[in-house]
This record gives C-alpha cells, structure tokens and sequence, in this order.
C-alpha cells in the first residue's frame, strides 16, 4: 500500500471538459500518490479517457487545475505533459503506422548523432534491449508497426511509455488488445513499476484486474466522478455497483 | 538471439532480391523505366538510346524532378501542393528581372560574377516566403492545401505575369544560363573525376552501414551481397558518366571556342560533353532530401505526422509548423527549378512551367508515393519523373501525334497507381 501522507504527485481538482454540448468531464477531482496504482473506471463514454488527456496534454482542460508534487502545473500540450514526466498510453496506442518500433519509441525524442542526424542504429539497440525485458518475443524491429500484431503494437506503445523513466504513468486500457499471458506480462510490469515509485493511472474494464492491480479505485459515470474507494475495503460487487447504479457502496 | 545474428539462416524461403535488401517497388520501376527505353529504342531504329538523346533525356528531367523531391514530402504529410508550376513561374521571373533591370539599374554591368547569384539568392527567398506564406495558411489557418494551392495557382501565375508585363526576358546572365543544361558540363576529365568520388562515397556509405549494424550486433547481410550492391552502384555512377561523356560537343561549336581564344583547333579534336551542372544540382538536392527524409528529426515528423497525424501530435510534433516547413521546402525547390528552367530557355518566358504541377505530381506517384501519405521516396519521385519525360520524349521522337502523347502519359498515370495498389494488397502492405 503506497504511503498516502505527503503531497499527491498529481492531483486534478475540479476538471471539466465539454465537446460542444457534451460535457465529457464534468467537476471531476481526482488524485494520485507515489508508488500508487488509481484505477479509473466506468462505462464507455464515461469520460475516463478525457480526463486523463488533460494530464497528458492532449486535451485542454475548460475548468479545474493540475497539481504536480503539490505546486500547480501549466500542462498545454504533450510536450508540457513529458517535461513534468508524465508518460501516456492511449487507448488508441498513437503509433506511425509506417514507422518501425524504435521510430515510433523515441517519435519526438530521436537520439542523435554528434553530427545532429537521428541515430537509427543506437534507437534500435535501445529498443532491443527494452523490447528483451517487456516483450522478449518480439522480433520484428525492422518491420513498419502496421506490420505487427496487436499485442506487438501494445507492447511498443508500452515501451515508449517505460523507457524514458515516468514519473507518473497513463495506461488507457493497456490490456484491451493482449492475450492472457500478455496481460499477466503487463500485470507484472505494472507491479514493477510501482514499486519502483512511479504513480500510475490505470484504466481497465475487467474488474479482476483491478482488484489485483489498483490500490484505489474511482469510479466516472457520465462525465461525473460518482467516487473513490479503497480497494482493499470493498468487494468487486461494491465496484461493479458504483459503475452501473452511479452510486457510493455505503450510504 | 542467434538465429537473429545470422541473416544466412532463412536463406531458402528469400529470393536474390530479399538477400540484397533490394526495394521491390524500386525494382518494379527500374524494370519499367528499362522496358520503356527498350520499346522506344527498338521503335526508332536505335536513335532513342544514343549518348545524345540521353543527355537531353536528362536534362529535361531536371527541373521536374528537382520539384517531385518536395513534392514528396508534400503528398507525405497529406497535402497537396496544385501551385509549384506557378511558383516556378514566379521565382523565375524575379529572377530574370532582378539580373536583367534590378541589378544593371544598380550599376552592375551585364556579365559581372555577382549578378547571377544574386538573382538565384533572390529566387530562393522567393520560393521559401511564398511557399511558408501557403503552408502557413494551410498548417494554421487550417484552409485545405488543395484549396490553397489551387489558388496559389492562379495567383502566383498571375502575378509572373504582373512583375513581367508579360513579355519575355532575356537574354539572362552568360553565368547563370550555365545551369541550364548544355550550356554549362563538367567536361570528361571532370565527369570521370566526379564519378569515381561518388563510387567512393556510395561504397564509403554502404561499409558505415554495415559498421554500424555489426557494432550493434544486428543481423547483416552477406558479405556477397554487400559486394554485389558496391559493384552494381559502380557501374550505374560510371555507366552514367560514360554515356554522359560519350555525347561529344560539335565540331562547330569547339572551333568557335578555340577562335574566342584566339586559338585554332587542332586538327581531329574532341571533346564530351560530361555532366550538366544541372544534374549536378538535382544530384546534390537527391541526396540533402534523402538524407533530410531518412536521417534528420525533420524527416521523421514529415513520415510520422502523414502515417498519424494525431500521433505525430501526441509525441510532442509541432505538426502546424512543420506543415509550414514543408511547404518552405517546396517553395525553394520551385525556385531551383525555375533558375534550371529558365537558363535552358536562356530567357525567361510568360509560359514557363505551365501544367509543370501535374507532371510533378505525376512522377512523385509514379515513383511510389502515397496520396493516402506516409509512403514515399525521393529516389522514387526523380525515377517517375524520368519515366514520364522518356514516354513524352519517346513517343514525339516515335511521331507520336500530340493529342495521343498526353492521353498516353494520362492512362499511365492511372496504371500506374492501380499497379501500385493491386501490389500493395497482394503484399498486405496497406
Ligand atoms: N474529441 C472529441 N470530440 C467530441 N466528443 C468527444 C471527444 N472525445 C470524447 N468525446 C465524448 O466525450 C465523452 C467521453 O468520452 P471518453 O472520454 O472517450 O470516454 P471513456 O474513455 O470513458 O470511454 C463521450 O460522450 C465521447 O463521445
Ligand atoms: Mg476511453
């Protein structure tokens, strides 16, 4: 259980966003602390998504503020987003579809040469060696990641989140292409992690997953934060409840 | 993993082709750029494939190809750009306009050495503030690149016109006509020594290659195969300069030079031609577009943005203002193409480069790129704009008449790109 006593490493308080007139994310407050696994959960279109685009830059916010280690961060865009550490993998994995892994691994970060031009060869050795501990199945380093399955395509996405050392770690249903055994990779990673310190938001729908992995959980129904719990002292019913009644477990 | 250190160990499900690392697609169109020179050759008694019609081949290419390079990086990102033939028409009339009024008006006489560049640093600027202005509306105003090209087309067209009251202007700067092509050649001694220097760099860049991977320990090629690609890029280089060479200058006109000297030709002398400075330059910008494409940060967002435009963003890239860059790019090239195009004419004239942005846009997709973007090569855009100045040059040299010339390169356009889609479904390679 991660020590909850100082400052959170990042907290969203009161966070809304609307499309047109759609409001996606609606006075959401959330927070997360170091070596801490939050889960977040609810329905599709929740808004769980949304949210956590927020933090990683993609979206910005209409309402609300972020804070990193207590102080308030000024997050517009991703590359704001990886200044403060903050590593994202999207639900739609945001690869180059025409792109190998070790482009797609360092896409925005390219090692270079001492002459300024992009180092294809060092990225690809870096890319071995991550690839050799999160996936060491993985063969096709030369290949365009359309090439790839999507297990494969998930692990590169994966690693690009790991490799360049997260502070605070976005996983947008990073199980939802994989295998059981691939999965039972990632579960392990994720343990990994956060024992190493790293705060990690997780959103995953089977609910098996989350009584293993979280240590809190909070619960989104339309936009709305319904709330957050222990989830060491609820049930996977409690859970399952909040997510389709919209309601705490008690009271 | 050993069986990944050994690249000999599959050896018997790949082909010669796949042991070369040789690009299918690559292959595809040289095959096809041979077929093309054989049919003509044979069609016209052998006058096709003599060391003159490949010098003027050449020559001609130049200045579309130079403008398919960016072209590339263009169609890449997913824009169009319907404009650079009025561009060029533009950047081509600042430039005659600033060696034959501007700079004489400012006390610089006809034939001083400053005029030409001058008039060539004139035209850069040009092509890149017109091509950034588009981009810009373009990658920030969000106004799509086919609209505004489309409209650039007109405008920049129009407005060569304006600057040049529609007359023709020239005759241009004795330096500067020099780029154009025949009027200015490296000579045999000078080809033959610009030949061997590329031989030298291509093999020097094939071992660094293969030094890299094994210092990594990455799987390579053969040592034979390695062999094979030197010494087939060997005789393409000199293959080249040879037949460059071999294109002899005229009798005629080496007497006139000796007696410019003072001089009287020695009876039975002979000169070749060699390499136009010309396709010096469309070398030269061949290999800063692949190196840009392949090696540089630039070239990276340019594929990454035009395979996923939202994952270019998500990674941090700047994609409005690479949009900006690109079409920078392009403006530049339509102005090197200009300078290439209006030194052949020696004069520049009111129609220069008209429908250029077809052809351009034509042998960037002959030569494989995607309009879908993502997929491209700048060596692929220079081969598609040889192929199609071949069929044009072919079919006029064959009497072909007019009408049937364009239909023809119009139904091979189209084929073209369905071959390219029939083989990129049968490959799986979407
Ligand atoms: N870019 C967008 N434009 C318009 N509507 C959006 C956009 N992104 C999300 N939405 C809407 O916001 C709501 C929340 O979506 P999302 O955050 O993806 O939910 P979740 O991730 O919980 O499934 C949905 O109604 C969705 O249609
Ligand atoms: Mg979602």
């Amino acid at each position: 259980m991660a020590d909850r006593t100082g400052a959170p490493l990042v907290e969203m308080r009161d966070v809304s966003v609307s499309f047109g007139g759609i409001k996606a994310v609606d006075h959401v407050t959330v927070d997360l602390y170091p070596g801490e696994v939050v889960g977040l959960l609810g329905h599709n279109g929740a808004g769980k998504s949304t949210l956590i685009k927020c933090l990683s830059g993609a979206y910005r916010m209409d309402s609300g503020e972020i804070l990193i280690d207590g102080q308030k961060a000024e997050i517009g865009n991703p590359r704001d987003a990886r200044k403060y550490n903050i590593e994202t993998i999207y639900q739609t994995l945001a690869l180059a579809d025409n792109l190998d892994a070790a482009s797609n691994l360092f896409l925005g970060r390219e090692l270079v040469t001492p002459t300024g031009l992009v180092d294809d060869a060092q990225m690809e050795a870096e890319t071995r060696k991550i690839m050799a501990r999160l996936n060491p199945n993985f063969r096709k380093f030369q290949d365009p990641v359309k090439a790839l399955s999507g297990g494969q395509r998930q692990s590169v996405a994966i690693a690009r989140a790991v490799y360049f050392n997260a502070r605070i770690l976005i996983m947008d249903e990073p199980t939802a292409a994989l295998g059981p055994q691939e999965t039972q990779m990632v579960a392990e990673l994720i343990e990994q992690l956060k024992a190493q310190g790293l705060g990690i938001f997780l959103i995953e729908h089977d609910i098996h997953n989350v009584m293993k992995l979280c240590d809190r959980a909070s619960v989104m129904k339309n936009g709305k934060l319904v709330g957050t719990v222990n989830v060491g002292e609820v049930t996977d019913e409690d859970i399952l409840g909040m997510i389709i009644l919209g309601k705490q477990p008690h009271g | 993993m050993a069986e990944a250190k050994t690249s000999g160990a599959s050896a018997g499900r790949r082909n010669i082709f796949q042991t070369l690392e040789f690009d299918t697609r690559l292959l595809g169109m040289v095959g096809a750029f041979i077929l093309v020179c054989i049919v003509f050759n044979v069609l016209t008694d052998g006058r096709f494939l003599t060391p003159r019609n490949i010098f003027n081949l050449t020559i001609q290419t130049v200045s579309v190809a130079i403008m398919a390079t960016g072209m590339v990086f263009v169609i890449v990102t997913r824009n169009i750009d319907l404009s650079v033939g009025a561009l060029l028409a533009t950047c081509s009339a600042m430039m005659a306009i600033t060696q034959t009024q501007l700079l004489p008006g400012l006390g610089l006489d006809y034939g001083n050495p400053v005029i030409a560049p001058l008039a060539i640093i004139v035209g850069l600027l040009t092509g890149a503030l017109i091509g950034a202005f588009q981009g810009w509306i373009v990658g920030y105003l969000t106004v799509p690149a086919f609209i505004v090209s489309l409209g650039g087309l007109l405008v920049w067209r129009n407005v060569a016109w304006y600057l040049t009251s529609g007359q023709t202007i020239g005759p241009l700067d004795d330096t500067f006509q020099t780029l154009g092509g025949i009027g200015g050649t490296l000579g045999v001694t000078g080809s033959w020594i610009f030949g061997v220097l590329a031989t030298l760099v291509a093999w020097a860049a094939i071992a660094n290659a293969r030094k890299a991977r094994i210092s990594h320990e990455f799987p390579v090629k053969p040592l034979w195969a390695e062999g094979v690609l030197m010494a087939l890029s060997a005789v393409a280089i000199l293959g080249f300069v040879a037949i460059l060479n071999a294109y002899e200058v005229p009798s005629r006109v080496l007497r006139r030079a000796f007696e410019a000297r003072g001089e009287t030709m020695p009876e039975g002398f002979t000169a070749g031609y060699g390499i136009p400075y010309s396709v010096l330059l469309l070398i030269a910008v061949a290999v800063v577009m692949t190196v840009v494409a392949r090696r540089t940060r630039l070239g990276r967002y340019i594929f990454a943005t035009g395979g996923n435009p939202e994952a270019a963003e998500l990674s941090g890239i700047n994609t409005r203002l690479l949009t900006v860059k690109v079409f920078a790019v392009m403006g530049v090239l339509c102005a090197l193409a200009g300078m290439v195009a209006s030194a052949r004419l020696s004069f520049h004239s009111n129609d220069i480069g008209t429908l250029d942005e077809l052809r351009v846009i034509a042998a960037a997709v002959i030569g494989g790129t995607a309009l879908a973007g993502g997929i491209g090569t700048i060596y692929g855009a220079i081969l598609g704009a040889l192929i199609m100045q071949s069929l044009q040059s072919g079919m006029a040299m064959v009497g072909v008449d007019a009408p049937f010339q364009n239909i023809v390169v119009g139904v091979v356009l189209v084929l073209a790109v369905l071959i390219d889609i029939l083989y990129r479904k049968r490959t799986g390679d979407a």
